[in-house]
């Protein structure tokens, strides 16, 4: 029989933090948190919120989870909204904007707004504040997109229907944009009980390192990461070569899902066709599922990198820290609140900055096991699920002190 | 009868946006004059509470703005020597920073670096929750049992919050011993720097005085 989450999270993060988590959801009380976003499964947000909610509800927080219902213009509506929130400039059509309006109407027939608090996550489900005329309660917008700079014509869409929330959270300082309401950071965080994230056992690791023909003896080098430019994967293979051409070493570049993504599958291309059939570059493109395999080709390594040329937060640094792994990182985005330099790992400029700091890693056990251990330490104290369910029972009081700084919540 | 017992309570933070950015120093100094008080609260305190590796060399983020992103290295030392203890509002501790930004903007002609894109300094602030821990002393010399079982959080909020975010003029634990007639306690425990000190050094400095008064 499995342990119930609060035991199983309290031998994580121990029984202080647990404690803590027991004492804000007294304060949370009866007041229900009903959270929607546009999908079951897939995604960062689907993951994020079928962890916290369970967990939500044994610490006693009357906590729900609803989707609401699309069809396929509407989802290829807000994915062009959500690339070009990232700042990737797109064809906004009129066409967009009635599909985006029409499925809103929908869905604010259909679903049942059950909260005292209601959690819209990102901008597919953002126009159904327009229920809050009619039946008030407390609304929150979580954006768990980069916006710090988005493409202004959608956020000028979006931006009024933002305002007519009572809060925005955002996951860093740089994603602040200029609104009516307060607006907090909620830094993202990884579950350690996911099967992406959980302690493996040395017989699965050497399992999935032997069915991708990884040698464990020696040096392995890994960037997971979807293939994508902005990953720099081509870069993370020059730093390989700088780095293979005084050490023996092998590199893993693995990712997922292409087949949606056009792009996606150019630049696996281009990756493969840079390998140049060199035996010790493994490309794995793993299908949806993967999380095991992930987390054990991670823990198999001996370096990892995440050598991106722009980055939101950048939760895969954080799934490697977790594990022990000193991370040799982009100087971008939130890669630069998770590596430490000289601390948890390195923030690099250049394949030869990258090539340089493995090298320097490679030939020093004891380095790497103090930055491992380091940056395990900076996740259990600021990225792990059991932190962002403490933000999201404070924000739920935070709604009822809009103008205080400090509150007395006796 | 005698005093009222010390209530130890705790503090939760939510990190609060303000939107405001500076790109270099005549930006920072114009939001230094807009941003609410609990924004420079925030920028001048908490890395105080934050877990370090190693014991950092100035703990505002102003100084470290001005050092790693904009590489005014005076200018960051001359913020990071300033002396907390000595503000007992927020206006002052503004007032200050304010005009040690401008006068190096003056001994400058203008030949400054902006920071690059991502690093920006951008002004937060801190929404605390206070909460009872239940935890009690009802004595001055339970002081000496309960302050070593609190949490550092806890210790942070009575000894550093209560003073210039509550503009107490002292700390709790000092105002409480007065109470109880213990004046010359309390005077040395608000002597005690508390920016000079890890929050765990601070807890055994007040022990170590409850005990060499040997209150009852």
């Amino acid at each position: 029989m499995t342990a119930p989450l609060l035991q199983q999270y309290e031998e994580v993060v121990g029984s202080e933090v647990m404690q803590e988590l027991s004492v804000i959801a007294r304060h949370v009380g009866k007041r229900r948190m009903q959270n929607i976003n546009s999908t079951p499964v897939g995604g960062g947000v689907a993951e994020l919120l079928g962890r916290m909610v369970p967990l939500l509800r044994e610490l006693g927080v009357d906590a729900t989870w609803d989707v609401i219902k699309g069809n396929q213009t509407f989802f290829a509506t807000t994915k062009a909204f959500h690339n070009a929130l990232h700042g990737k400039p797109i064809d906004l059509t009129g066409h967009m904007l009635e599909s985006y309006r029409e499925t809103t109407e929908m869905n604010l027939r259909e679903i049942n707004f059950t909260g005292d608090v209601i959690w819209i996550h990102d901008p597919q489900p953002a126009g159904l504040i327009a229920a809050k005329t009619r039946i008030g309660r407390r609304w929150v917008w979580r954006c768990h997109i980069d916006v710090s700079s988005p493409d202004q014509r959608v956020w000028k869409f979006l931006k009024p229907f933002v305002d007519q929330y009572d809060s925005a959270i955002f996951s860093m300082p740089d994603f602040a944009q200029q609104l009516s309401i307060p607006q907090f950071m909620v830094a993202p965080s990884i579950d350690p009980l996911s099967d992406k994230n959980r302690e493996l056992d040395e017989s699965t690791i050497d399992q999935v390192a032997s069915k991708y023909h990884l040698d464990r003896e020696r040096p392995i080098l890994t960037q997971i990461s979807r293939f994508d430019r902005l990953k720099d994967p081509i870069g993370v293979i020059a730093a390989y070569r700088l780095v293979k051409a005084r050490r023996d070493c092998q590199l893993v570049l693995a990712g997922g899902g292409a087949s949606d993504d056009p792009e996606g599958f150019e630049v696996l291309q281009e990756v493969r066709n840079a390998a140049e059939n060199d035996r010790d570059i493994h490309v794995l493109l793993l299908p949806d599922g993967s999380d095991l395999e992930i987390n054990a080709l991670v823990r198999a390594s001996t370096v990892v990198f995440q050598k991106s040329i722009r980055e939101g937060f950048g939760l895969t640094v954080t799934e490697a820290l977790w594990k022990k792994k000193p991370v040799i990182g982009g100087d971008v985005g939130g890669i630069r609140l998770q590596i430490l330099n000289g601390i948890t790992g390195y923030l690099v400029h250049s394949p030869e900055g990258a090539a340089l700091r493995t090298l320097q890693l490679l030939a020093d056990r004891e380095l790497r096991r103090r930055m491992g251990e380091n940056g395990f330490q900076h996740v259990k104290q600021n990225f792990l699920l059991t932190r962002d369910v403490k933000d999201h029972m404070l924000v739920m009081l935070a709604l009822e002190h809009p103008d205080e700084d400090v509150v007395h919540a006796d | 009868m005698d005093p009222s017992p010390f209530h130890f309570y705790t503090e939760r933070r939510l990190v609060e946006l303000t939107a405001i950015k500076a790109h270099n120093l005549q930006e920072l100094l114009a939001d230094l004059k807009e941003a609410p008080g609990s924004s420079i609260f925030y920028h001048t305190h908490h890395r105080f509470l934050a877990h370090h590796f190693q014991k950092p060399f100035v703990y505002n983020d102003f100084a470290v703005w001005a050092s790693a992103a904009v590489q005014t290295e005076e200018l960051a030392e001359k913020l990071g020597i300033l002396d907390l203890r000595r503000f007992t509002s927020i206006r002052q501790l503004r007032e200050t920073i304010v005009a040690i930004v401008e006068e190096y903007l003056r001994q400058t002609d203008g030949h400054l670096r902006s920071a690059l894109p991502g690093h920006e300094f951008h002004f937060c602030k801190s929404k605390s929750f206070i909460m009872p821990t239940g935890i009690v002393a009802e004595t001055p010399a339970a002081l000496a049992t309960t302050v070593p079982a609190i949490t550092n959080v806890s210790l942070y909020f009575h000894f550093v919050e209560a003073r210039l975010r509550m503009e107490r003029a002292t700390n709790d634990f000092s105002q409480w011993l007065r109470a109880w007639g213990a004046q010359s306690l309390a005077q040395e425990i608000d002597s005690i720097d508390p920016y000079a000190l890890t929050l765990d050094e601070l807890k055994q400095a007040i022990v170590a005085l409850v005990h060499k008064h040997g209150v009852a």
